[in-house]
């Protein structure tokens, strides 16, 4: 029991995107509004851009950017653990980017559909798409 | 054997391809259109025959067009065997041209560019298929003459032909598909080639009950060949018109059928290993119990060209018979009734297009007394019967004389009584048919006039006349001079 | 000159800029931009892919960054061929397509032309890629193009359609990029060959298991393998016909590619197969894909959908055989791409055709189409035949070894479900022709057999469809000299 709570608690970045990714599936299958379902949607990309940016994360280290630069490199010698990594953070700079466009083409999705039909309930639309 | 590599078996079998566009491109002219399938057809036998000298030498011609696979490519590979069958089909397209002309024309069919292009393409890939060096070429073509037939099977574009058309892609392509590319791919998995040769292609890699296995999905795969149970393409594809009926599904496709069986037996499965398996008792025995229900069956139909299916699904198996035999005389008897039948049934079948476009009728009930107002098409019905059933003097008789001596050469003499009876079956479902054609009461009304006036001759139009005589008259001179194809079987099969 | 394999890639993005800003100053500029963008791109694919079989894979740094920091191109054999095939089909595509976007989108032709260039660019990019994040980021380019053009098409059903698109899209590209993670974790590199060197010494890895398994269903989810394939019919039928015949044959076979490179150049035949045991599993998988797609493909009454659920059990054919862990099937999986695309472009090139002159292609207003447009359904039956799988036309070579490849591994349900399909198949394509051939036109008024004045097609959709339906014989033909020159050498 203590070991699995050690395990939880140690690990807890990665139980927290996985909670935070089953959230944002189940509102993208249950929820029964297109809204909340872009909600969820968007919790669920949250979820992994988490992942990423706590992987780069380092105890006790500190931003990457390099004080001492150029000449006196005789300095301090920089210790790749003292500064976390940036490539994944980086990284998601271009995810967010893609997660933004992904829910800028669902929202106008949804006003055309909302347009068209007059509701964003999923049932409706389904009977109303039948209807026809 | 020596292999000569030539162009002309591809140019035999493109130069009907290649007139397609010509006679599409002239389809509103339809004499211009006519005579660039003879020119065709013409070019075709004259290429056909130009090979003949070189194969009588017991050379053969061939030429690889693309390699697929390591060990298998799409070749031609011309042989007695295949020259045989390129002959008989390349001489009958010529004829059946003729006989199609006053045909569609007597009865003022739709669509004839249409049928005679697909009728084009269906010789090609015969022709193509005749000349595979290898399986895989062999059901390439196989597979685009099901395709290519499939329009003028259903030409009359009506529910019945829908129906017929569902049933004859049913059978042909769901075997084709399903039985003959598994059995091919495990050959070619097995043995890493696909070409035919003499001895086989297996060399011990096939235990008995798998060679069992392999034989049966080819022999039922190529339903073509009207094996029973898969033979109920052949009945329903009757309401082709019927130029289509006489050389496609009496010469041409059930033929190519035979033909690939013939092919697989001995040239993928060698002579040897069927004997040394013992499977050809088992292929005998399923041409056997085909050969008697198909002519029982043929007795009880009263449509024509219903009873010369059945017919023509007894004696394929005839072919099949004579090769599994695997004597000698057994497979010059069964090849050589390639030919023999070819000529005989495509006779029947002229006659019976001619009665209908002549008089309309279809049935074998209102035929009688007609032969003496069509004396011509009813004396070639006679021959051509005679033919099928194998009395002298047509070329048939020679296929049946040379099948019994086989059985009796392979010491299976049971298996003769089946030809024996086979061929009384035979006679009773055709001889009456003459019988009462020559001297039945006419049971006509348009003439009730005069009862005791002579019957006017009213035959049908020459075009169709005319094919019927010369295959008829084919049909006899057969039986005097066989020589050329028993000369083609001896080298083709490498017999003495 | 050297930078061809960026070109392929870059000029298409270009003239989608330049498409875009076009169509503000005049709508009917964005069309010829788009035309000579992916002429260059086309031009491009077909020389680096000669300098592949000439000397050897190429790699190109992109802005001459090495890896593994910077992203490279590395362009084989494989991935050579794909771009070939990729840039051909878009570049005919739009030559077949301007009349039918008049004719569709006729008020967004300018959108359409950008959208459609910027869906191009992502295709090759992830097809000429080396970089694993890079890949995740042009799928996703890939992948938001098309959502916007399943909404540009039908304007009752595609947004709907599209909305569910991207739901599932954004679900299987987030397991994707997830797996990257994992395989960043272990390997602290996101090169695919840095990433694969790595990757040899420590197999055994729970993180790398984890890694590979979010890849696939990635991956999966993205190509429409059966149980994952819910959007796929949908968002094809709705769309615009022009970009229908892009992206079925196109995406789904893209992703195929995607699956293969990282199974062939990141994680390594001797990790999956060896190391790995779902071999199995997975060609039981693309076994039930490949005859649910056909038994589902029977229900339908649109041809369209049809041939969408047609490509679902098409995606059962490459997974199979590039899972049965031989060489026979990664063979057929990888000539399957080529041939499948064709076919599917001829398909729905025909298709196209279709719509263009009956504006509805529900099977049962098909009535006496062989008279009406006896052009555009010989290209249909030939693109059918290929389907089915009758030689000598393409798709009968790739089955062939499909099916060698399953004797060879013993999967003989593998087997039996590629020739089941092809009968299935078989039944469905004469179910078309049938109502094609027998049944009169409506105006005919029971005179079956009244002459029916041809109303085909313009020329230019023709002539791109009878090329391509030519092609697909000339494509069988050639197998053995593809496979010898490209497949082969690449394997090994």
């Amino acid at each position: 029991m203590t070991d699995l709570t050690a395990l939880i608690v140690a690990k807890y970045n990665y139980w927290l995107y996985v909670i935070l990714m089953m959230i944002g599936l189940y509102a993208m299958i249950a929820k029964n509004n297109l809204i909340k379902k872009l909600v969820g949607m968007n919790i669920f990309q949250t979820a992994i851009i988490l992942f990423y940016v706590s992987i780069g994360y380092k105890r006790d280290a500190t931003i990457p950017i390099i004080q001492s630069t150029g000449h006196d490199a005789h300095g301090a010698v920089i210790h790749a653990a003292d500064y976390i990594n940036p490539l994944p953070h980086v990284l998601m700079l271009t995810a967010i980017v893609v997660s933004v466009a992904t829910f800028g083409v669902a929202m106008a999705l949804a006003v055309r559909i909302y347009q068209r039909y007059q509701t964003l309930e999923e049932d409706e639309l389904r009977m109303r798409i039948s209807e026809e | 054997m020596e292999t000569i590599v030539s162009i002309k078996p591809l140019l035999a079998v493109l130069v009907t391809l290649f007139v397609i566009p010509v006679l599409v491109s002239s389809s509103s002219r339809p004499n211009v259109r006519e005579s660039w399938i003879f020119v065709a057809g013409a070019v075709k036998l004259i290429l056909v025959l130009s090979m003949l000298p070189v194969i009588l030498d017991g050379k053969l011609i061939g030429l690889t067009l693309f390699e697929i696979a390591p060990g298998v490519s799409i070749a031609f590979r011309v042989d007695g065997l295949g020259m045989l069958f390129a002959i008989v089909a390349a001489s009958l397209y010529i004829v059946t041209s003729i006989y199609s002309i006053g045909y569609m024309r007597g009865l003022d069919e739709h669509g004839q560019t249409r049928f005679v292009s697909f009728f084009a393409l269906a010789i090609s890939a015969t022709m193509g298929a005749a000349f595979s060096a290898n399986l895989l070429t062999l059901y390439l073509f196989y597979e685009v003459l099901s395709l290519a037939t499939y329009p003028l099977v259903t030409h009359h574009q009506d529910g019945v032909s829908r129906i017929s058309g569902r049933r004859y892609l049913a059978f042909i392509l769901g075997t084709s598909i399903g039985f003959v590319l598994p059995a091919m791919m495990i050959c070619y998995y097995l043995t890493g080639t696909l070409e035919f040769s003499q001895a086989g292609i297996f060399a011990g890699q096939l235990s008995k009950p798998a060679a069992l296995v392999v034989l049966l999905m080819f022999v039922f795969g190529f339903a073509k060949a009207g094996i029973m149970p898969f033979h109920t393409w052949l009945p329903a594809a009757m309401v082709a018109p019927t130029p289509v009926s006489a050389l496609l599904h009496a010469v041409a496709v059930v033929k190519v059928g035979v033909f690939s069986i013939v092919r697989v037996i001995t040239g993928i499965f060698g002579v040897q290993m069927m004997a040394d398996f013992n499977l050809g008792v088992v292929v005998m025995c399923i041409a056997s119990v085909t050969i008697l229900l198909a002519s029982c069956i043929a007795l009880s139909q009263d449509e024509l060209k219903r009873r010369l299916a059945y017919s023509t699904i007894s004696q394929l198996s005839y072919i099949i018979f004579g090769v599994a035999l695997l004597s000698p005389q057994g497979l010059l008897g069964g090849v050589i009734h390639i030919a023999m039948h070819a000529f005989g049934k495509i006779t029947l079948f002229f006659c019976a297009g001619a009665i209908f476009v002549a008089t309309g009728k279809k049935y074998i009930s209102q035929m009688s007394g007609l032969g003496r107002r069509m004396p011509f098409t009813f004396a070639a019905f006679f021959i051509g019967a005679l033919g099928v059933i194998g009395l002298p003097p047509t070329g048939g008789f020679y296929s049946k004389w040379n099948l019994i001596l086989g059985t009796l050469e392979a010491q299976q003499t049971i298996f003769m009584l089946v030809l024996l009876v086979s061929s009384f079956l035979n006679a009773f479902y055709f001889l009456p048919i003459v019988y009462k054609g020559f001297f039945g009461k006419l049971d006509d009304d348009d003439d009730d006039d005069d009862e005791r006036s002579p019957v006017k001759i009213k035959e049908a139009n020459l075009c169709l006349v005319i094919p019927l005589m010369i295959t008829a008259v084919i049909s006899i001179v057969l039986f005097f001079y066989p020589d050329i194809f028993v000369h083609l079987i001896k080298v083709g099969l490498a017999l003495k | 000159m050297d930078n061809y394999p960026a070109l392929i890639v870059v000029t298409p993005l270009l003239a989608a800029l330049f498409a875009g800003l076009a169509a503000w100053i005049e709508e009917r500029l964005s069309y010829p931009i788009a035309l000579i963008g992916l002429a260059v791109s086309l031009f491009s694919g077909v020389k680096v892919l000669m300098q592949v079989i000439g000397s050897g894979p190429i790699v190109y740094r992109i802005a001459g960054w090495d890896a593994p920091m910077g992203i490279e191109y590395r362009i084989d054999l494989l991935n050579a061929m794909v771009l070939v095939l990729v840039s051909a089909i878009a570049f005919f595509n739009l030559i077949a397509s301007c009349q039918s976007v008049n004719q569709e989108t006729s008020d967004r032709a300018g959108s359409f032309y950008t959208i459609y260039l910027l869906f191009v660019t992502g295709l090759l990019g992830v097809t000429a890629t080396g970089d694993l994040f890079n890949l995740y980021v042009l799928i996703e380019i890939t992948s938001l193009t098309s959502y916007a053009m399943v909404a540009l098409g039908d304007r009752d059903r595609g947004p709907m359609a599209s909305l569910n698109y991207v739901f599932i899209g954004v679900i299987g590209a987030s397991f994707y990029l997830l797996g990257v993670g994992y395989l960043y974790m272990q390997t602290g590199s996101l090169n695919m060959a840095d990433v694969a060197r790595i990757l040899s010494g420590i197999h055994g890895s729970n993180t790398v298991l984890t890694a590979f398994i979010l890849c696939m269903l990635g991956i999966w989810i993205k190509m429409a393998l059966f149980p994952m394939h819910v959007w796929l019919p949908n968002a094809y039928a709705y769309s615009p016909v022009a970009f229908a015949r892009v992206v079925a044959p196109l995406m789904t076979k893209v992703m195929v590619y995607v699956m293969i490179r990282l199974m062939i150049t990141v994680f390594g035949f001797d990790y999956i197969f060896n190391t790995l045991h779902l071999s199995q599993a997975v060609v039981w998988l693309a076994t039930i894909a490949i005859l649910a797609g056909g038994v589902m493909a029977l229900a339908q009454k649109n041809l369209k959908k049809m041939l969408a659920y047609i490509i679902v059990c098409e995606i059962g054919y490459m997974v199979g055989g590039a899972w049965m862990g031989n060489q026979l099937g990664m063979t057929g999986a990888i000539l399957h791409i080529l041939n499948d695309a064709v076919m599917t472009f001829a398909l729905f090139l025909a298709v196209g055709n279709m719509v263009y002159r009956l504006k509805t292609v529900e099977i049962s207003d098909l009535k006496g189409l062989f008279q009406k447009m006896p052009w555009t359904m010989t290209g249909f039956v030939l693109a059918g035949m290929s389907i089915i799988g009758v030689p000598p036309t393409c798709g009968f070579f790739s089955k062939w070894y499909l099916i060698l490849g399953a004797f060879e591994q013993g999967a003989w349900h593998f087997a039996a479900a590629l020739i089941i399909s092809s009968l299935i198949c078989a039944v469905l394509f004469f179910k078309v022709f049938e109502v094609c051939f027998f049944e009169p036109m409506p105006q005919g008024h029971g005179q079956a057999h009244a002459p029916v004045s041809i109303e085909e097609a313009p020329v230019a959709m023709l002539i791109v469809s009878g090329l391509v339906s030519i092609s697909i014989i000339v494509i069988g033909l050639y197998s053995g000299a593809i496979v010898n020159s490209i497949i082969l050498p690449f394997l090994h």
